[in-house]
């Protein structure tokens, strides 16, 4: 079996699963934000009743990062909801905002709080709940009602996928991000390649990647329609974890012998920055092509691309340099935030980095990656061109229906803010 | 049998088109709120592509929350991106019965399912160009047909297979319920 379907037999209290089964399985955690936690709240109510708790308080999470800094009276009215119903139920995780247990972006709160525990399963209320596979669990995204239906019993049905394995082999060059590799593969297979499957990557290229690098490949699945990723855990995670958690881990891994539905490899020597154009995270360009491509915005942030290695790549290409056009900076959550100041470069902080070149530096939250609030930090609000370490760039997705989204990496991302244009890093990594 | 007009869509719609993500703050509780979700269903589709073949067919009229189309027909990947129920809510509250696709994204497909919004069915072999918005459409649901009654034409619809156990029963609470899996 593959680590998916061990991970999916062991929650079914079952030896063996097989692809295309339909099955129900016990859930280790629900995670649920400010966008989709009310709705969810409401289901739970009506089915299970007014005074239900939910089935286990240690296993319910609630991160609230989606319309946190607006004036939005509706989106208060929400973050307000979550706040009632985590004392009601007396949650313990509840990351309430304006406090300080305030994180920001759930799914990389998730890792950073030791809640990916390998082997375990993962639904949240977010399509890139996939990211926590990075640490070799089953996670995946659900809506409104499926995580009701969790919170009242601590079980949900799914179909075993089919696995496609994807192998890296070599480590990636300097100039090339975890990001340029997974927009390579949703290029190659399209954005239903992967629908019902689990994406599952493996290789001494995928071994040398550090965690975050590892959630950014994991991230993305969704964009190629997979139910998850997966990477099997290895001494970086479970170093990782370490200071974070106390849960036991399971050293799962996929059997030789596995049926996989395809078998994709990749060499890291022939991958280079690429750009997906909009409207579609399938429509690759190699960087280097798009140096006509004029930009009004360069937007660094989110589960994708706000990560502290994503800014320590980004202060790594801006460092000394002057942004040429509006430069956006979202650290992911309040630990990250720090860590802009923590972390130097040559005794710079990121933090000095950004502000010397002249970027603009938002609270941790998704803030503009899905537009959000017109008050939203960095959201597109009219006809702009913008290029962004995020996931999505379909009409509308950082917000106006004029406006246009480029994805590229954070290298990538830096290296257009310096010259305004679509850069490939290379030409100014030197 | 569903009897309605249909609104044609091309690849690939997405859910920030279906419910742009700043209108995802109205209560899902409040019957009055729910409405806003109808009133904005598929309102960021490019007016290029809305309403095919010839497109800039509001699926919305100016000030309803209703729609005057009830049957989408689409082509693959329906649903895409995120995994907000909204979306599957919105269609529902425009009035949608039935959406008839070449594909679903795996959560949309689901949501739309276990909620009981709308019957999402995908076509026995690819989608048929010739509908257009506005043609009269009926699904007869026991024989697994989509007649265009503009056209006269009748094309065959796949079968919904283990699912059809959780839409006859009107979603995932019910079916759990009637296979006692929660009181």
């Amino acid at each position: 079996m593959t680590i998916t379907e061990k991970i999916l037999a062991e929650h079914a209290r079952r030896t063996t699963v097989k692809p295309g089964e339909n099955i129900w399985i016990d859930v280790d955690l629900l995670m649920t934000h400010d966008v989709c936690g009310p709705g969810t709240i409401g289901i739970f109510k009506k089915e299970f009743g007014q005074r239900a708790k939910v089935w286990n308080p240690q296993k319910v999470v609630i991160i609230p990062d989606h319309y946190i800094f607006t004036k939005d009276k509706h989106a208060k009215r929400n973050i307000d909801i979550l706040r009632e119903f985590a004392k009601e139920q007396s949650l313990p995780y509840f990351y309430d905002v304006g406090t300080s247990r305030y994180k920001g972006v759930c799914h990389v709160t998730l890792a950073e709080e030791g809640f990916t525990v390998p082997g375990s399963v993962l639904f949240g209320t977010d399509s890139h709940t996939c990211t926590a596979g990075a640490f070799g669990l089953f996670a995946t995204g659900i809506g409104n009602t499926d995580a009701a239906f969790i919170m009242g019993t601590g079980r949900l049905w799914v179909k075993v996928p089919e696995t496609m394995l994807f192998i890296l082999e070599g480590s990636l060059p300097p100039y090339v991000m975890a990001k340029d590799f997974i927009l390579r593969i949703i290029g190659d297979i399209g954005v239903d390649g992967a629908t019902y499957r689990a994406m599952e990557f493996d290789g001494e290229g995928i071994a040398s990647l550090n965690m975050e690098e590892r959630m950014t490949l994991c991230n993305m699945v969704i964009e190629a329609g997979g139910k998850n990723g997966i990477i099997a855990p290895d001494d970086k995670t479970f170093s990782f974890l370490k200071a974070r958690s106390d849960q036991p881990v399971e050293l799962l891994k996929t059997d030789y012998n596995s049926q996989f539905i395809r078998t994709h490899i990749y060499r890291s020597k022939d991958l280079e920055p690429v750009v997906a154009q909009p409207y579609s995270p399938a429509s690759i360009e190699a960087a280097r092509q798009l140096g006509e491509v004029s930009l009004d915005q360069c937007y660094i942030g989110s589960c994708t691309g706000g990560k502290i290695t994503d800014f320590i790549a980004a202060a790594k290409i801006l460092k000394g340099k002057s942004v040429q056009v509006k430069t956006v900076i979202v650290p992911a959550t309040t630990s990250v935030d720090k860590q802009l100041t923590e972390e130097k470069i040559d005794g710079r902080s990121l933090r000095d980095i950004f502000i010397d070149a002249g970027g603009e530096i938002g609270p941790p939250s998704c803030a503009a990656c899905l537009g959000g609030p017109e008050d939203t930090f960095g959201r597109l609000n009219g006809r702009e061109v913008c290029i962004s370490t995020t996931n999505r760039n379909f009409p509308g997705r950082m917000g106006s229906r004029e406006s246009k989204t480029y994805l590229a990496s954070p290298l990538t991302v830096a290296a257009s803010a310096i010259t305004g244009k679509i850069t490939d890093p290379r030409e100014v990594m030197g | 049998m569903i009897q309605g007009k249909a609104y044609v869509l091309g690849d690939n719609v997405d859910t920030d088109q279906i419910i742009p993500a700043h209108h995802l703050v109205y209560d899902l509780d409040d019957p009055e709120e729910r409405k806003l979700y109808g009133k904005y269903a598929l309102s960021s589709v490019p007016s290029d592509v809305a309403g095919l073949p010839d497109g800039h067919i509001p699926f919305i009229s100016e000030g309803a929350d209703q729609s005057v189309f009830s049957i989408i027909v689409a082509g693959k990947n329906f649903g895409c991106g995120s995994s907000r129920e909204h979306a599957p809510v919105a269609l529902n509250m425009a009035g949608v019965k039935a959406v008839v696709a070449n594909s679903y994204a795996r959560i949309f497909y689901r949501n739309s399912i276990d909620g009981a919004y709308f019957v999402p069915y995908e076509w026995k072999i690819e989608g048929p160009k010739e509908i257009r918005t506005n043609n009269l459409i009926e699904i007869d649901e026991m024989r697994g047909e989509l007649k265009n009654v503009t056209t006269g034409k009748v094309y065959k619809l796949g079968s919904l297979g283990e699912i059809a156990d959780i839409i006859e029963a009107g979603g995932i609470f019910q079916y759990a319920k009637r296979m006692n899996m929660v009181k």
